[in-house]
């Protein structure tokens, strides 16, 4: 696969201002997103592009929390940015290719019903014993190496272990997994000729997987789908696999974007990592400060409507970036914003979105990332960055740290 | 004093219950819900106030 796309990535221009030409895909941005963004809050809160057809990022709190409890001037039809706004094979609003994800009202609110009983805390919590299982199955393999990477030998392997239970997969997949999310989340710059083509082999494991699955039910989300009736009817195929898609896409990169980010910011600060070791208790409040700080996720809406706002002339179609991490960075919003305070008491972040979207799996990842963050300190209690210019990041919307070379210091 | 979430906003951010699990309870959804009548004794008014400043919704309301 890597090879087509190496061969089409386009070489584009990059960026000279954020302010008329924003590219979340530009390396400036993807190295460092947040001195972009506070220039842009002071100087013009929301940033125009013309690339990707034409966009728009508000970089205020109060314009996203506007906008995302908007659901009649802006369309969740599609939320990751790419370059053709209708692909082929396209499901229109409300439904969209991966309900609840891609539904607006009212249809939102039946898709979004049918899966979170599966993300209640009660089934959640009860995943427990398993994550720790599977983070102390990768601590074993890293333990007596000075240098390990937190990303690759870690972060990476934790989300899809639980993924798969949940889904009734073989976990032996893992490594398809991780391709399906490169391909939806990170190849976004792709020309559509070139873009297109690359789903066919996930829509065929996506088949397969139902296929087994119908044949052979069992006690899983995707059997729970095909199985599950609303009104009286079954969901159709499309509507199990458009979710299928979206558990696997939302509940993999998300989280191991956040596990390397705490990881990174333990790496670098050795006050911080210290108070974890020795007050355990205090990691489920600073876990709300790592899901601020370097909240993973950007959403994105289409505008249903052609409409103006905060002052710009918003035309039907036109992208809008959806900053949950910029929001979270905004001193209007968060007294001393760009300090990470890991005791943080009152934290009302939107790391996982706000309205009617908001992350069906937030226990499950607040679970996945304390579980993740206490096992790996309690085995290497002293790290610290190995070589800083070998940490790199996930490009497009979802940010974490791809590569990150650790020391574990005795 | 009273507490009470409306759950015409609560979009089961799940803060509450994770905070103050004595005053705030979750259901199948996993929605906040109030326990009982929801009224605060001088040991519980600040668990719900702190609480309160962690709903990403603001969707906790303390009354009189
Ligand atoms: C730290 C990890 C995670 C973060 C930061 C995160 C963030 C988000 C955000 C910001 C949204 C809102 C989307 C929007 O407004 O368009 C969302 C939605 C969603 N997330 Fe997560 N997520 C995480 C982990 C997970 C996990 C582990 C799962 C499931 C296994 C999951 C499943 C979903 C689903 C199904 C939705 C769609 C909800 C709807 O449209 O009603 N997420 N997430
Ligand atoms: S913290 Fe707020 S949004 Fe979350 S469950 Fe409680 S009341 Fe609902």
């Amino acid at each position: 696969m890597s090879d087509i796309v190496e061969e089409s990535v386009t070489h584009k221009v990059p960026v000279e201002d954020f302010a008329t030409d924003w590219d979340h895909t530009d390396p400036q941005w993807v190295n460092d997103p947040y001195p972009i963004w506070e220039d842009l809050r002071e100087r013009c809160p929301v940033a125009h592009t013309d690339r990707y057809g034409g966009g728009w990022f508000p970089t205020t709190h109060e314009m996203v929390s506007s906008i995302a409890n908007d659901t009649e001037h802006f369309t969740s039809r599609m939320v990751v940015v790419v370059h053709n706004k209708y692909p082929p094979n396209f499901i229109p609003a409300p439904i969209g290719g991966a309900p609840p994800i891609t539904s607006d009202p009212p249809f939102h609110a039946i898709a979004r019903r049918v899966i979170l009983p599966a993300f209640a805390p009660g089934p959640v919590n009860a995943l427990e014993p398993q994550i720790r299982a599977l983070c102390n199955k990768h601590l074993d393999q890293m333990v007596g190496h000075e240098f390990v990477d937190g990303g690759t030998d870690y972060a990476q392997y934790i989300p899809p272990g639980v993924i798969a239970t949940m889904l009734g997969f073989p976990s032996e997949d893992e490594e398809i997994f991780r391709d399906i999310v490169h391909l939806v989340l990170d190849l976004i710059d792709l020309p559509s000729e070139v873009r297109g083509p690359l789903f066919e082999p996930m829509s065929e494991y996506f088949t397969k997987q139902i296929d087994d699955h119908i044949e052979n039910p069992r006690d899983d989300l995707t059997s729970y789908l095909l199985n599950v009736e609303v009104g009286g009817k079954k969901l159709d195929r499309q509507h199990v696999a458009g979710t299928m898609v979206l558990v696997l896409v939302a509940g993999i990169d998300t989280t191991w974007s956040a596990i390397g980010s705490a990881i990174w910011h333990l790496a670098r600060h050795p006050d911080d990592l210290a108070r974890l070791v020795n007050e355990p208790d205090l990691l489920p409040v600073a876990v709300e400060e790592f899901l601020r700080f370097y909240a993973p996720v950007t959403m994105a809406r289409l505008v249903a409507e052609d409409h103006e706002f905060f002052g710009c002339p918003m035309k039907k179609d036109d992208w809008v970036l959806l900053g949950f991490p910029a929001a979270n960075r905004d001193p209007k919003a968060f007294e001393n914003a760009d300090r990470f305070i890991i005791d943080r008491a009152a934290n009302r972040h939107a790391a996982f979105g706000l309205g009617i979207h908001r992350c069906v799996g937030s226990n499950l990842a607040r679970l996945e990332l304390r579980v993740a963050i206490e096992e790996f300190i309690k085995r290497f209690p002293k790290f610290e960055l190995a070589d800083s210019e070998g940490v790199t990041w996930a490009p497009g919307q979802v940010r974490g740290p791809r590569h990150l070379p650790l020391r574990i210091l005795s | 004093m009273k507490v009470r979430i409306d759950p015409e906003i609560c979009q089961g951010q799940g803060r509450c219950f994770s905070i103050a699990p004595g005053i705030f309870d979750f259901d199948d959804l996993g929605n906040g819900v109030v326990i009982g009548d929801g009224t605060l004794t001088s040991d519980s008014i600040e668990q719900a106030r702190l609480a309160q400043l962690n709903c990403p919704e603001h969707a906790i309301f303390i009354e009189e």
